[in-house]
């Protein structure tokens, strides 16, 4: 059974098999590109001035990817855009894996952020290696906080996470106006503005503005993927997604690792939230708060919760991220295109049975392996008796 | 039958030359299957000898890649299930399509709505053509009765009620019995009699044979997408179907041997469990498995034999009572605690327990010991070991798998059995807990299911042995404990038993002494 494979056609299953991932995700992304090329046409016709130009969307396009890899800064611009999106989207990820959703990814980062600076200002004068540490700490502690209440409301009661999370997500926004507008607020200043995190702030390592945080990424990329596929833990949190009356069966704990992947799951996003504070803004107001948690949910969901897919997705969305402004000042497209390109990919991923049927693409496999996973914990079926 | 009727009939049904490939196997070797009207007609074949690609080409879930399907001698091409229901074709499939919470009349009127004007439905016309057709086949069914409510056997009769409703001429029902009792089994088969006599043609799917021999008019057998032979039931027996179905001659009875009964293994005194509505369905068992016997606990499934085998395996909480192995009391023990101190346990619903589908098979056969050394050091895991020793495993129990690597959700039904008996039998164990080890398995997987737990009792293991398949329980227990309604009733000695003794007390519980008797004799 084990005759050996001559080498070209052993390379051509293995295209065959990587095609079999990557082609839905790919096809979304095009599909997605040619629906914002309309948007972009449509948006001429309402604007006033009356200018129509049929190539619009091309030199949009082409702005955007100049804006996003176009030069060595923009390319570091992309990696920082990136960076917050890959911890969130391991975040998703990881919760995905133990059939949980984590839609509080959004919540999680926010305080994960506020934890950071919180203790980033507290030790602005300290040495930066004790205060970038303990500050990153906090972060990650915040958040895994953040995931920790619905793992344990799940595990005990039986309370959707998704419903619980949704709800500490406002928390969140609301804890970091209290924290930011109160005890946090740099004295002095008319509007509500956190002092600077000084010696917290994380090194810049590539370019003017690569923070260290890019680092830290990539680390917890190889650390996540190390957790899922080599350890006996990874075992049984991927066990207990895939089937939690068999996890039960083998003697795993299904309350506990559901509280454990909860708590896992938000210090990621939490350092997420970290990264962002300490490498870019430095500060905080309460009005902070970009859509990174949100978004994370996405780039989870196109890179399949694989921790390689993931970097991936994280890399595209980064860049649109950083292309945008470049496109709004080069064809003068709204950033929010952006958001429609984001919304569009996922759309196409969710279609994916149409997507299939209609390019008839056998043997491609489904665009998100996780549907099943969302819709059980959907149905409300509580992971231990 | 009258003169002007041609002396040769159509047959109802014609597939002439099926043949479907899919990559790597034919599926379908050009297959020829011929259905009259009014007769039963067995199709018997091993799990994946083609069987279930054959039906659905008939139902238009896949596309033959050669030859064709006649409906009374023309030629048709069906576009999908909707076009095979129009075309009289209906399927009872043996997963039940239906909605639990609807009432029967909904689930019936389900996609073939009875409608009053355009809008609204024509409750009252359904529930009057249900409540009839019912009649005409032999049983009265409620028609606003939730089919949630109702057993299996009823639920089953809902969907050949669905196919009847939809004027079914052909009726294919895949492996119907698979999750009846024996009582449900006969009553079935009459309506399928009846149905047959009034001029439908029904597809019966099956692997068991003696059924197949009941209630069939013709048999075909399909081995490896090919029909290796056709018989009728006068000139066959088991013996002869087995060894066309599995291609070598096959012991359908094993050679189980003298048993020597050693030390008590496992004793359960006073077990009481509730069920996950919070009823108590094992209400005080006493029971005895001691090392080098089997114990078989017979019943008709629902009476407490699922909950008493998961208080056992430490799945769940008695409520009181007290089990003890060889002296050590496992009463509240967790699954893992009773799975280290040497129980292994093959649940019924394998999909649900004893595998994870989507997970290789390598990874399933160290499911209950993936944490142990020399599968993991510290925590963690030691691929080599766990591709080395499922090799192993996979070679000694005979699994039928392209690799280790392979999802064991690709296996079929048998090898993923198989997989979990691998996993659980390697060990070193004092207590082998089988629950339906061998439900829906061809008869070849079940010899060597069989054969497995006789070798493991002559090397001293305890086994409880829980089946609803009463002549696997003859065949394997030394002793048999008869358990009704949460209490074992009666037990008796596995070579002196009585089929139809064991069989009254499965269904009735001992009715002499039913009444007032609380307690029932200790096993």
């Amino acid at each position: 059974m084990t005759a050996r494979v001559p080498l070209p056609n052993r390379a051509r299953r293995l295209l065959g098999q990587i095609w079999a991932l990557i082609a839905l995700p790919l096809i979304s992304i095009l599909l997605a590109l040619v629906v914002g090329a309309f948007v972009i046409l449509a948006s001429q016709l309402v604007l006033p001035g009356g200018r129509f130009d049929l190539l619009l969307p091309l030199s949009a396009y082409a702005a955007l990817i100049e804006g996003a890899v176009g030069n060595f800064d923009a390319i570091v611009d992309t990696l920082v855009s990136t960076t917050p999106l890959v911890l969130g989207g391991l975040s998703v990820g990881l919760a995905f894996k133990a059939g949980l959703f984590n839609i509080g990814a959004q919540g999680q980062f926010l305080l994960g952020a506020l934890g950071s600076v919180a203790v980033g200002v507290g030790l602005a004068g300290a040495p930066p290696l004790i205060a970038i540490t303990l500050a990153l700490a906090a972060g990650m502690l915040a958040g895994a906080l953040w995931g920790f209440i619905p793992g344990l409301l799940k595990a005990v009661s039986g309370a959707h996470e998704v419903v619980v999370t949704i709800m500490l997500n406002y928390i969140a926004i609301a804890v970091i106006a209290a924290v930011v507008g109160g005890p946090l607020r740099q004295h002095g200043r008319p509007e509500a503005i956190t002092p600077d995190v000084g010696n917290a702030a994380l090194p810049v390592i590539i370019g003017h503005s690569g923070h260290a945080g890019i680092a830290l990424a990539l680390l917890a990329v190889a650390l996540i993927a190390f957790l899922l596929l080599r350890t006996t833990l990874g075992f049984e949190i991927r066990t207990v997604g895939a089937n939690p009356d068999a996890a039960r069966y083998a003697g795993m704990h299904p309350r506990l690792l559901t509280i454990l992947t909860m708590s896992l799951a938000g210090a990621l996003a939490g350092l997420a939230g970290g990264v962002v504070v300490l490498g870019v803004t430095h500060l905080m107001t309460p009005s902070f708060g970009t859509t990174v948690g949100f978004d994370s949910i996405a780039v989870a969901l196109l890179g399949r919760t694989n921790p390689i897919g993931i970097v991936a997705a994280a890399l595209l969305f980064g860049a649109l991220r950083a292309g945008a402004s470049l496109m709004q000042i080069k064809a003068g497209i709204p950033a929010e295109l952006i958001d429609v390109l984001q919304a569009t990919i996922l759309l196409f991923l969710v279609a994916n049975p149409v997507l299939r049927r209609v390019l008839k693409l056998r043997g491609v496999k489904p665009g998100l392996d996780t549907t099943d996973t969302i819709t059980r914990t959907y149905a409300g079926e509580v992971v231990a008796r | 039958m009258t003169t002007t009727e041609a002396p040769v009939h159509a047959p109802a049904l014609e597939m002439r030359g099926i043949t479907k490939r899919y990559p790597g196997v034919v599926a379908n070797d050009h297959i020829d299957l011929e259905v009259r009207p009014g007769e039963v007609h067995a199709l018997l074949g091993e799990n994946g000898a083609g069987k279930t690609t054959l039906m659905n080409i008939l139902y238009g879930l896949a596309r033959p890649d050669e030859g064709a399907i006649l409906l009374d001698g023309q030629e048709v091409h069906i576009a999908g299930p909707s076009d095979a229901i129009a075309r009289g074709i209906n399927m009872v499939h043996q997963h039940f399509m239906l909605v639990p919470v609807f009432s029967v009349a909904e689930n019936i009127l389900l996609g073939e709505e009875t409608m009053a004007g355009p809008i609204f439905l024509d409750r009252r016309e359904a529930r009057r053509r249900i409540v009839e057709l019912g009649r005409r086949f032999g049983f009265e069914i409620d028609p606003d009765a939730r089919v949630g409510s109702l057993s299996v056997g009823w639920q089953q009769r809902v969907e050949i009620l669905k196919a009847l409703y939809r004027d079914a001429r052909i009726l294919v029902l895949d492996e119907p019995t698979a999750v009846l009792t024996p009582q449900e089994t006969e009553e079935i088969f009459v309506v399928l009699r009846r149905l047959a006599d009034e001029g439908h043609s029904i597809v019966f799917i099956s692997h068991k044979l003696y059924e197949v021999l009941e209630i069939a008019d013709r048999i075909t057998v399909i081995r490896r997408g090919k029909v290796v032979g056709q018989r009728r039931p006068a000139e066959t027996d088991e013996d002869d179907l087995a060894e066309l179905m599995v291609g070598r001659e096959v012991q359908l009875t094993v050679d189980r041997g003298q048993s020597k009964p050693a030390g008590v293994v496992l004793s359960v005194d006073g077990l009481e469990v509730k069920d996950d509505r919070g009823s108590v369905v094992v209400r005080g068992v006493d029971l005895e498995v001691r090392s080098g016997e089997i114990l078989g606990v017979a019943g008709v499934a629902g009476n407490g034999q699922d909950e008493l085998v998961e208080a056992i395996v430490g799945l769940r909480r008695p409520s009181a009572g007290r089990i003890t192995l060889q002296g050590k009391d496992i009463t509240r023990a967790t699954p893992r605690e009773t799975n280290e101190s040497g129980v292994a346990y093959v649940p019924a619903d394998r999909h649900r327990f004893g595998l994870v589908l989507s997970f290789p098979v390598a990874d399933n056969l160290v499911l209950t010991d993936y944490y142990r050394r020399p599968y993991a050091r510290g925590f963690i895991r030691n691929d080599a070991a766990i591709e080395s020793t499922a090799e192993d495993r996979i070679r000694e129990y005979d699994v039928r798998t392209p690799s280790a690597k392979v999802r064991a959700g690709t296996l079929s039904g048998g090898n993923q059995q198989k997989l979990v008996v691998a996993r659980e039998f390697a060990r070193d164990l004092k207590l082998l807990v089988l629950d339906q080890p061998t439900r829906g398995l061809d008869v070849g997987s079940i010899e060597f299911i069989h054969r497995q737990a006789i070798a493991k009792r002559d090397a001293g293991t305890a086994t409880l042995l829980v089946s609803a398949e009463l002549d696997e329980i003859l065949e394997l227990s030394d002793r048999i404990a008869v358990m009704y309604r949460g209490r074992i009733v009666a037990v008796r000695d596995g070579r002196t038993a009585d089929k139809n003794e064991i069989g009254l007390l499965m269904a009735t519980g001992g009715e002499a002494r039913s009444s007032g008797a609380e307690t029932g004799p200790a096993a």
